[in-house]
This record gives structure tokens, C-alpha cells and sequence, in this order.
């Protein structure tokens, strides 16, 4: 099948805590390594260009756009994405203010808007409106119009 | 997307070594924000993707006390999440700060900014008036190239074949020195410049006089655009709204802009006067301290 | 005979927020969208698309494709079956058959940039895509239009040969003017000839997307036995099957549509673009096929709204009393007919009495993707207008614009611009809700150097359709109701399906478990569009609810041995009307169901009229920095009638969004077209859509005037609020700089422009 392309990469990457050991087309992206062969659809794809923020992921500790990540380059790295925020004892708080704050109507925004959150609140416990704002300027919605979202992070900052 | 190779080698020789190999084919990748996007829509066809962010030297960003060094692939949070850096090259920051979201500066740095070549870049008029050089390295050796000559045309560069940039040096600023950038966009984030204003005065110790001082312009030509003129109009005059308002004018002169789906040639032109007189004023005001 | 209703004020479960059943696979990620579809063998299919606007094809060649690594199917238009020039009504707009399919894969000329000339079926997408590129389509360029000016010039290219005009009920041919329409109504030229006050402007608009960020998708499977299955992202699983039967020729009940969940439409997934040709991949391959529509495709051949050029006139008394109005528009319909220039015609005047009017609207056609439904389609174009227009006339006469829009409300009996007589509307309780609101009596403020500031009132509206709903229920043995029903949710519906029927049952909304099934379990249901969903799948649930508690009372007479008329219902609990100490309460009696006649079940369905007229007013203030041209929004209010809110959280955010759509699409929203029909900003970075960093937060006062023709007085809602926008921000500018502008986008550009 693959006679004409490169040879695949052979990758060792954390997910959501747990290790996987792949072999990755190396012009795939971290989005479809995600969605494709690993079968974690919650990261969803918007625009492939890194203006919509659909895809954002947690890549060690930094939010990134997945579509514009090689899957190639995540070998010996950490990736954190909507489906690892919640855990056995229950949704993660911003999980949970989101479904208080009606802070979706589509949701096809929202698992990359929960990510980013996190990696806000994850080092800025208590953002301001307007850091909130500027945090998450990297990721569309067309539906809310923001205002329930913010209020949403607002609501999960200690 | 033409199907690639992925090599992340540790050295510089070795990414020299890929590049020589492929020629045009092949790309040096950083943060990927620009590369991914141009291979993806097939403007570039690449046989080989070279990450370099595993070359310890492209990865470094320090600040030796008599200049700032910046790696290639260092990406723009590293440098605006620097305290020191922000306190001692604001303007620098007031550029990595704007490109793309928070999830594009995780990945994105100047070092990439510079090589895309985009008239519109944020990242590479700030570093012109810091009069920065960019470290370029090939089989044969090491070369320095000012930034303000380092682009040629919309994603061209004075880079050839086979060679790599290794990091941008940015000179220590002089005393009472202060820099700033700033581009009109018509949203707020998550822009692209219709039109952008760097700027570094030198004041004398009063903080009256310019010394000296060098105006950049983006996305109003087909490179970004050191308007010497207008620096240089600045030189040995009091700061004053006439002598800023006369800059800014020469900046205007200075831009080439054409009319576009982001702005026409006489809004950009405005933009730019405008532009101008703010970031003098803004950089007149940290040079003061 | 329609039935109507009473207000009610004790409702238990209507206006009451609980978490939406469906919430928590969508923060999870768990909840499968239709880019999320995986089937065994599935394969991945890529559209090969025109680089020309306007093109006859001469050759298409497939073979380096079909030679290319992993390919298993390629279709061209020779592969479409000749579908018939036939018009079906899909709710919110209608579908020509024949048009619909040219649309989706081109015949022997391309219409627009973007359109299908060849699809590839390969082993995965990579490989398709690759694949895609080695098709060899030659093309004979021709002209193109892309406005409407020039589409009707004598000597514009006409875009579809065989296209009949409709002028005023006369046919006409050789001409890109699909359609021409009138609505006339009192003695015009009289009433202007006498008015103290006349206003004539001419307003023009670009083209504007309705920006879902999900892309378009489908996925197909042909079977063995000549059936299709489709898994896809619709606004109505049942119009999504009409088109694809119509398309393929096939009989309806052949084709199976399964919703899967939505992210996005606005009306733009009305339409279906990929699924008749996922289907065709299906059959030659003997794969499952799916395909993902790229980005700048959606843009590039999708959903966009009509653009525009629009002529206004008002007459009023000298006392400020409108008498006289008249508008000519001209709307881009893309490359097939259909600009919605009807319920522009519908919308333009709503809000106001006005006695004597005329529109004349023009649907025409241009080189630029079909439009498709955008929230309150055609609405929002001309509320920029007429809500303009209105303002500069109170401007030019020196009247207060709120005053104005007061004395000249619509209200019960007002007859609308095409003749439509108003029932109870709640337009004066808006404009009332207005003039009390926070944000109306706060000073505007003082704006920061170099800056100004404005403040704009604007009205709007949008009729609200009915049509066709069905919804199941079924009782489960601990107390629960299963509810099944066809309206994708695209906002947050299931739970207001579900506290209607909890409403009803006197039980908890989280007793019963809505869920959106596919095309073969549940009956035929309009789409989620025209803000209907609430309404009328609501009423169907209160129907399903209403007949269970019919067929429960059957039960309770087994279990008390006693006549069923005999049986009483009243919150949640059933008793008899001889003995009132004899109780059972819904959730014990579900349990002994077993053993009084088996399973409960139940349904509704209904076919409506109207889903009640919204009206609603938006108040803007923006600060303008007069060097650069730049507009901050810095407060927004919406106010809107809605009716009954039933999930008043999901009603803001309704309210929310429909403004900040219109606030996009006043400032910088706009297809920019090259000189050879291409649209060059065809991205999120070029299409600017707003930010979070673009808005202040969005204020709601929501007025409720009950809808007599709801159970619970429910109104449409999501619609009318992006009809406001257009027209407030011009109000605001106009304000804050004292210029009017009359064009949209009113982007920082036009601003310099208009400061000169």
C-alpha cells in the first residue's frame, strides 16, 4: 500500500496518561494520529489551518492546534486532550460548568475550548474577564456568542 | 499533502546534511504553523520535513548582557514568558505576542516568522529597528545577514540551498533606548496586519532629543520595510508632536502598499501615519522609563 | 380550526434550567458528530472542484487518478442520474431536483469556483486527495458575474441556458433573472405624494457565510439489496433523505438517513452537498465512503447568504406617522434561483403599521456558490435597510427613533408586507421592555482619546415556521420516559423536548430521555430551521405526552377496577373522581404496568401553521477610534419577545449568538470576490468572524408574550435575533461619527472612507 510514500515513524507518546506505541505516516498530523489511528474522536477538526482552535490539544503542558502537529513529533511527549479531563470520580470543573452554564449549543467547539481552558485555569487559577478572553481568542464558536463560555470559566476559576 | 519524510536530527550537520540532499524539496520546520499549512494546500511539495527542535542551538534563548540570542526554533512563548527579555526588549514582545492565538504561539517563534517571509509578519518589523542579525549556517560555514535585508519578496529569503538559520542576535539596546510595535488588524486577535508600525528611539539624557531611531513597516510591501527616512528625520531633533507627526509622514511616503482583501492602498498608507506617530510616542515613553 | 391556548404561570418544569440530557457526552468528547462516523471497510472520498468561476468542461481526464495508489471509485457527472427540474419545499426553502444535483457535480460547464467536476474513492483520505490532483479536467473559461448589477446587464453571460424567468407571473428566458416578485398594498404614490417627510436610499451588501465550524460530511453505504444509508451532519435527517432519493432517483424509502450529531448549521445544513455522491462512491466501490469537506470549500461552495442591492423609500406625516413605504431588492441567488426574496418581502416591514407599501423583489442569478438558508434568511438584509432608512428619517425630521418606532409598531391585525394579517404579537411589550431597560437609561459614557462614541436601536423580525413534527414515548419500568423524535439538536433542543413532556407527566425533565433517531424510527420531521424545533416538535411531544397519559388512564381503570372516564390526572399523580383519597402517582403506576395491558406507549404529531411572529430590538453602543476606522462593540442588549421561554438558559444563548453573528456580518463579514470570481478570503484568518476578543458580554432582556398557538405559549426564537444587528451598528456609527453608512461590511475601511 504505501509503496510510493515515505517510511512510517515510529512513535512512543503519553495520551491522556497512557502510553501508545505507533507507527505514523510522517506528513500526518497530530489531529488525524488522534482521530484516526487511535480512535480519540472528542478532538475535532475545523479548518486544518490553525484559525479555529477545533483541534487544540495539550502538548506537554502547552495548547496547541493539533492539525498543525506532525503526529511524527510527538514521540517521548505528553498529549493531553478533552477525553483524559474527566476522571473515574467525575467531569472535571470546567466540564461541569459548561453543563450549569449552558456554555454550548452545538458542542463542536467545545472539546477545544475545554482544553484551553484548562490550560488557563491550570496556571492561572483566578484570569480576569479579559485575560479569559484574550486565552481563548484562538478558538471560534459560532453559536454562543462567548458570553455563556466566559461565564463558564469564570464560574470553574477558584 | 505530497507525502514526506519526517527527520528531527540532533545536530546541525546532520539537518545541513538533509537539506543539501533534497534541495527545494526539502524544509527546515519549527513550530510547523506555516510549513503544515503550505504543504497541506500543496504551494509547497515537499520530500523531506526537517524539525530542528531537537538541534540544541536552535532551541537556545539567552540573554548574555551584551545581546539577545534567539534560536530558530525557539517559539514565541518562551520569549515573552521570559521575564527578563520582556523588561529588557518590550518591543520584541509587543510582536511575539500578536502572531496567532495562544495554541500558535505554543509552536510559532520569530526564528520561523522570519524565514516565512510574509510582508504582514509581526514578528520580523520589531526586530529591524533592533537592528538584528539574522545567523545563518551552511556546509560551508556561518554568515550573518541583517534582518531588515533577510527578506527578498513574499516568502523569499536570502536563504539558499542547503542552508539554516541558526538564531537571531539582537544587539543590546543603548541607553535610554525604547522600542515598540503595533499593527492595525481588523479584529482584535487572531489577525493579519493590514498594516504594522515598529519602532527604536535613542533619546539623549535629557530624554528630549532623539539620538537616533529606525521605523519598520509590515504588510505595505512585499517584504517588511526599514524606513530609513523616516528614522533618520528623528535624528538630533526634539521629541514633539511636530517632529513625530513629520516621521510619520516619511513612514507613509515609505510604504508601498497594494489594495487587497485586507485593506487598500490609501487605508494602509493612513494606517501607517497613524501607526507611526503612536509607536514613536510609545517608544519615546519606555526609552523614558 | 387552530387550536389555541391560555397563558399559564404554574408551570413546574417550563422555565426551569436543567443540564441538558445530551451535555455530557459533548464535554467528554464521547458524543459522535458526523466527521466522527466509523464503519468497517470504511474509505475515504475527495471532491476534484473548478478553479473557474464560469467554465464549459471539454475533457475531464481520470486515468492518472484512477492509476494512482489505493483508489477503489471515481464518479463525474456522467455518473449523476438525469434528475428532473422539479421544486420541493425542504421547510426553509425549497429544492429544484435537477438544480440540486448540477450543484453538487457539475454536467458539461462549472458555474462557480469551487464546483464538483470528479469525486475519488480511495483507502484513506491522504491517498485520495492525492489522487485528486492527477485528474486532468480541461475548461473553455468563460465571463463571469458575481454581482447582481451585472448578472442583469443587457450584455452579462447568462449562466443557465435553460432557466425560465418568473416576471411578475410572465415567462422569460435568456436571462439570469430567476424571478421577480410584488406585493402592493394601499395606494403608494397617493400616500407619498402627501406625506410631510420622505426618505429614498440605496443600501448594498456582500455575501456573507454562516460560519459553522464543523464542515460538511457524509458518509454512505450502497448495500447488496439497493438500499442506501447515510450517516451526516443535517438540519433534517427527512429532507436530507427527499433530496438524496430526488438526486439519485431512487425511491424515498430506499434511503435511510441517520443524524448524527451537528456542529453547526444555521440553515447552511439545509442543503446537502456530499451525501449523493458519498452514496455513488458507496455503490462503485462496495466500500463505505466518507467524505469531510474542506474549509475553504465550505466557504468556497456552501451556504453563503445573498448579497445585494437594496432601494428604500418612507413616507410619514408630520406627526411622525409612517403612511408610505416602498423597497426594490436584488439578491444574489448564487448559481441556481432561489435568493429567499420572498421572506425578505415577508420581513422588510413587520415591525411596522404602515398603510400603504410595495416591494418588488428580484432573485438573480450569479457566478457564486448557491445561497442557502442563514438564520431568518433574507431578514437581515433588509432590517439593514429599513431600519436604517427609519432612523435617518427620525434624523432628518428630528424625532427620538425609539419614540417612533412606538408610534408605529405592529401589533394585533397589523397587515404585514405581504398581506398577512398579525395575531397576538408582542412587539409594543418589546419596545416597552426597551425604554426600561438598564442599558437604554445608562449614559453612553465618555469616549477615551482619539475616540467616539454611538449609540443604535434597531428592530427586527421573523415570522417562525411550523410544518411537520412527530415524537415516540414509551415508559420504562422505574418511572422513566423514553422519547424518541426526529429534530436534530443543534442547540441545546432535546431538553426542551423533554420538559415538555415532563411538563405534562408532572415528572423531572431528566426522567425523560429524548433522543433524535433516524429516518426509520420516528415519523417524518420537518427541519431544525426557520425556528421552529420548540415549537412544533415541542408540541408534538406535548401531543405524545398528553396521549400517554390517555393511555395510562386505561391502565389505572384496570388496576381500580373502574371506569376510565372515571380517572383523573392532575400533577403527576392520577386519582379517581369518586373516591379523591384514591391516588397513584406516574412513577409507582410505571412500575405495574407489566401487569395492566403491557407497554405504554405513545406518539404526537402535527402539521403547523406558524410558530408565532418574534420580534425583537437590539440596543448598541460602539466606540470608534477616528484615526484608524476601528469599532469596539462595548455594550449589546438584546430584547425579544419569545413567547414562554421553556429552557430560558438555552433561550439567551440563542438571543446571544443570532447578535454576535449579525455583529460579525455588520463589521467585517464579506465574500471577497477577485475580478475572476474567486473568493480570495476563503479562511477563518481572512473570514473574520468575531473572537472572544472582539465582544463584550451580550445583554438579554427577555419579554414574554405568551403564543396562543403553543400549549405553553412557546414562540421561534433563534432566528429574529440576528436580524437587529445590521441595522443597530449603523444606527451606533452614525451616532458616534456622524456619517450613515449604507454598505456592508461597515469595516474600519468604509469608516476612514466615510470620515474623509
Amino acid at each position: 500500500m504505501t509503496t510510493n510514500s515515505p517510511s512510517k515513524v515510529h512513535v512512543t507518546t503519553t495520551i491522556n496518561g497512557q502510553q501508545h506505541e505507533l507507527l505514523v505516516p510522517p506528513y500526518m498530523s497530530l489531529l488525524d494520529t488522534l482521530r484516526e489511528l487511535i480512535g480519540l474522536t472528542g478532538t475535532k477538526e475545523g479548518c486544518l489551518d490553525g484559525n479555529c482552535g477545533a483541534c487544540t490539544v495539550s502538548l506537554d503542558g502547552r495548547i496547541v492546534d493539533s492539525c498543525l502537529v506532525l503526529g511524527a513529533e510527538v514521540d517521548g511527549k505528553n498529549v493531553d486532550t478533552v477525553e483524559g479531563m474527566a476522571t473515574p470520580e467525575g467531569l472535571h470543573p470546567l466540564q461541569q460548568a459548561f453543563l450549569e452554564e449552558a456554555a454550548l449549543q452545538c458542542g463542536i467547539c467545545t472539546p477545544g475550548i475545554l482544553v484551553a481552558a484548562k490550560g488557563l485555569l491550570d496556571n492561572e487559577p483566578s484570569p480576569s474577564e479579559g485575560r479569559i478572553r484574550h486565552w481563548l481568542a484562538g478558538n471560534l464558536c459560532r453559536c454562543t456568542g462567548y458570553d455563556k463560555i466566559v461565564r463558564a470559566v469564570q464560574k470553574a476559576s477558584s | 499533502m505530497h507525502p514526506f519524510a519526517y527527520v528531527a536530527p540532533g545536530t546541525i550537520d546532520e539537518a545541513v546534511a538533509v537539506l543539501n540532499e533534497h534541495g527545494d524539496r526539502a524544509r527546515p520546520m519549527a513550530g510547523g504553523t506555516d510549513l503544515i499549512v503550505k504543504a497541506r494546500a500543496n504551494a509547497w511539495e515537499l520530500d523531506a520535513v526537517v524539525d530542528i527542535k531537537n538541534i540544541p542551538e536552535l532551541m537556545s534563548l539567552s540573554d548574555n548582557g551584551d545581546g539577545l540570542s534567539i534560536g530558530a526554533g525557539v517559539p514565541c512563548y518562551q520569549v515573552y514568558g521570559n521575564s527578563d527579555i520582556a523588561a529588557g526588549y518590550p518591543g520584541i514582545i509587543d510582536g511575539a505576542s500578536i502572531i496567532g492565538g495562544i495554541q500558535i504561539q505554543s509552536r510559532a517563534g520569530l526564528g520561523g516568522n522570519l524565514c516565512n517571509a510574509a510582508p504582514s509578519a509581526d514578528g520580523i518589523c520589531p526586530l529591524i529597528v533592533h537592528s538584528a542579525v539574522a545567523k545563518i549556517t551552511n556546509a560551508s560555514g556561518t554568515r550573518e545577514v541583517a534582518v531588515e535585508d533577510f527578506c527578498t519578496g513574499p516568502s523569499q529569503t536570502v536563504l539558499n540551498t542547503g542552508d539554516l538559520l541558526v538564531s537571531i542576535e539582537v544587539p543590546k539596546p543603548a541607553a535610554n533606548s525604547g522600542a515598540a510595535y503595533t499593527r492595525f488588524t481588523p479584529r482584535n486577535e487572531m489577525d493579519i496586519a493590514v498594516a504594522g508600525v515598529g519602532v527604536m528611539v535613542v533619546l539623549d539624557s535629557s530624554g528630549q532629543n532623539f539620538e537616533s531611531a529606525r521605523i519598520a513597516l509590515s504588510a505595505v510591501g512585499p517584504t517588511p520595510i526599514l524606513a530609513s527616512a523616516a528614522g533618520d528625520s528623528l535624528a538630533g531633533k526634539p521629541v514633539n508632536d511636530e517632529t513625530i507627526a513629520a516621521a510619520a509622514a516619511l513612514a507613509r511616503d515609505a510604504a508601498s502598499p497594494i489594495t487587497d482583501m485586507r485593506g487598500t492602498v490609501e487605508q494602509r498608507k493612513q494606517l501607517v501615519e497613524v501607526l507611526t506617530g503612536r509607536m514613536i510616542n510609545k517608544a519615546v515613553e519606555r526609552a523614558r522609563g | 380550526m387552530v387550536e389555541t391556548f391560555e397563558p399559564k404561570t404554574d408551570y413546574k418544569v417550563v422555565g426551569t434550567r436543567p443540564i441538558r440530557h445530551d451535555g455530557y457526552d459533548k464535554v467528554t468528547g464521547r458524543a459522535i458528530y458526523g466527521g466522527d462516523m466509523k464503519l468497517p471497510g470504511l474509505i475515504w472520498g475527495v471532491l476534484v472542484r473548478s478553479p473557474h468561476a464560469h467554465a464549459n468542461i471539454k475533457s475531464i481526464n481520470t486515468s492518472a487518478a484512477e492509476a494512482s495508489e489505493g483508489v477503489m471509485a471515481i464518479v463525474t457527472g456522467a455518473d449523476m442520474p438525469e434528475a428532473p427540474s422539479k421544486l420541493v419545499d425542504l421547510g426553509e426553502g425549497n429544492v429544484n431536483f435537477k438544480w440540486a444535483s448540477n450543484k453538487l457535480m457539475a454536467g458539461d460547464k462549472v458555474l462557480y469556483h469551487g464546483h464538483p467536476v470528479a469525486a475519488i474513492a480511495a483507502v484513506d483520505r491522504h491517498h485520495a486527495e492525492e489522487a485528486a490532483r492527477k485528474v486532468v479536467v480541461e475548461y473553455e473559461v468563460l465571463p463571469s458575474v458575481t454581482n447582481v448589477t451585472d448578472a442583469m446587464s443587457d450584455d452579462a453571460p447568462v449562466i443557465l441556458p435553460d432557466l425560465v424567468g418568473d416576471d411578475l407571473g410572465e415567462e422569460i428566458t435568456n436571462t439570469n433573472i430567476a424571478e421577480h416578485m410584488r406585493h402592493e398594498f394601499g395606494d403608494v404614490e397617493a400616500a407619498f405624494a402627501a406625506a410631510a417627510h420622505t426618505i429614498e436610499r440605496e443600501y448594498n451588501m456582500e455575501m456573507v457565510h454562516q460560519g459553522y465550524i464543523e464542515p460538511h460530511n457524509a458518509t454512505a453505504v450502497w448495500d447488496e439489496e439497493d438500499r442506501i444509508k447515510i450517516w451526516t451532519s443535517t438540519q433534517g435527517s427527512f429532507n436530507a433523505r427527499t433530496q438524496v432519493a430526488g438526486i439519485l432517483q431512487i425511491d424515498v424509502s430506499r434511503v435511510k438517513v441517520t443524524p448524527l450529531e451537528i456542529g453547526g448549521g444555521f440553515g447552511g445544513k439545509i442543503p446537502i452537498y456530499l451525501e449523493p455522491v458519498a452514496a455513488l462512491l458507496a455503490k462503485k466501490s462496495g466500500r463505505p465512503v466518507k467524505m469531510v469537506m474542506e474549509r475553504s470549500a465550505v466557504f468556497e461552495t456552501t451556504g453563503p447568504t445573498p448579497g445585494g442591492r437594496m432601494v428604500i423609500k418612507l413616507g410619514a406625516d408630520a406627526n411622525g406617522i409612517l403612511t408610505a413605504a416602498t423597497a426594490d431588492i436584488w439578491f444574489e441567488a448564487g448559481a441556481y434561483p432561489g435568493a429567499l426574496i420572498g421572506p425578505a418581502a415577508m420581513c422588510i416591514y413587520a415591525p411596522y403599521e404602515i398603510a400603504n407599501t410595495r416591494i418588488d423583489g428580484w432573485d438573480v442569478v450569479v457566478n457564486k456558490p448557491k445561497t442557502a438558508p442563514y438564520r431568518a434568511p433574507g431578514s437581515p438584509q433588509v432590517a439593514f435597510a429599513m431600519e436604517s432608512a427609519v432612523n435617518e428619517l427620525c434624523e432628518e425630521a428630528g424625532w427620538d427613533s425609539l419614540k417612533f418606532r412606538m408610534d408605529n409598531s405592529s401589533r394585533e391585525g397589523t397587515r404585514r408586507g405581504d398581506g398577512v394579517l398579525f395575531g397576538k404579537v408582542g412587539m409594543d411589550e418589546v419596545l416597552e421592555a426597551t425604554k426600561a431597560s438598564a442599558h437604554w437609561n445608562s449614559p453612553l459614557g465618555d469616549a477615551s482619546a482619539g475616540k467616539k462614541r454611538g449609540r443604535g436601536i434597531a428592530s427586527g423580525y421573523w415570522f417562525n415556521i411550523g410544518l411537520k413534527s412527530a415524537a415516540n414515548l414509551a415508559v420504562v419500568s422505574d418511572g422513566t420516559v423514553i422519547l424518541t423524535e426526529g429534530s436534530t439538536d443543534i442547540g441545546g433542543s432535546r431538553v426542551a423536548m423533554a420538559m415538555h413532556v415532563a411538563e405534562v407527566l408532572g415528572i423531572d425533565a431528566h426522567d425523560v430521555r429524548p433522543s433524535v433517531v433516524d429516518t426509520e424510527s420516528v415519523g417524518f420531521t420537518d427541519v431544525t430551521g426557520g425556528s421552529r424545533t420548540t415549537y412544533a416538535t415541542g408540541y408534538a411531544c406535548w401531543i405524545a405526552a398528553n396521549n400517554l397519559v390517555d393511555e395510562l388512564k386505561k391502565r389505572v381503570a384496570i388496576l381500580w377496577d373502574i371506569n376510565e372516564d372515571d380517572v383523573d390526572f392532575n400533577d403527576g399523580a392520577f386519582s379517581s373522581k369518586a373516591e379523591a383519597e384514591k391516588t397513584i402517582r406516574f412513577k409507582e403506576l410505571a412500575g405495574k404496568l407489566g401487569d395492566l395491558g403491557g407497554p405504554a406507549t405513545s406518539t404526537g404529531s402535527v402539521d403547523l401553521e406558524s410558530a408565532g411572529d418574534g420580534f425583537g430590538l437590539h440596543i448598541a453602543d460602539v466606540e470608534i477610534d477616528t484615526a484608524t476606522g476601528k469599532t469596539d462593540v462595548i455594550r449589546y442588549t438584546v430584547v425579544q419577545d419569545v413567547g414562554t421561554a421553556i429552557h430560558p438558559s438555552y433561550v439567551d444563548g440563542q438571543l446571544q449568538g443570532g447578535a454576535v453573528q449579525g455583529i460579525g456580518w455588520a463589521l467585517n463579514e464579506e465574500y471577497y470576490m477577485t475580478d475572476d470570481g474567486v473568493m480570495a478570503n476563503s479562511s477563518y484568518l481572512d473570514y473574520r468572524m468575531p473572537t472572544f476578543l472582539d465582544l463584550p458580554m451580550i445583554g438579554t432582556e427577555i419579554v414574554e408574550v405568551p403564543n396562543p398557538l403553543h400549549p405553553y405559549g412557546v414562540r421561534g426564537v433563534g432566528e429574529t435575533p440576528i436580524c437587529p444587528p445590521i441595522g443597530a451598528l449603523a444606527n451606533a456609527i452614525q451616532n458616534a461619527i456622524g456619517t450613515r453608512l449604507y454598505n456592508t461590511p461597515m469595516n474600519a475601511g468604509s469608516i476612514l472612507e466615510a470620515l474623509k
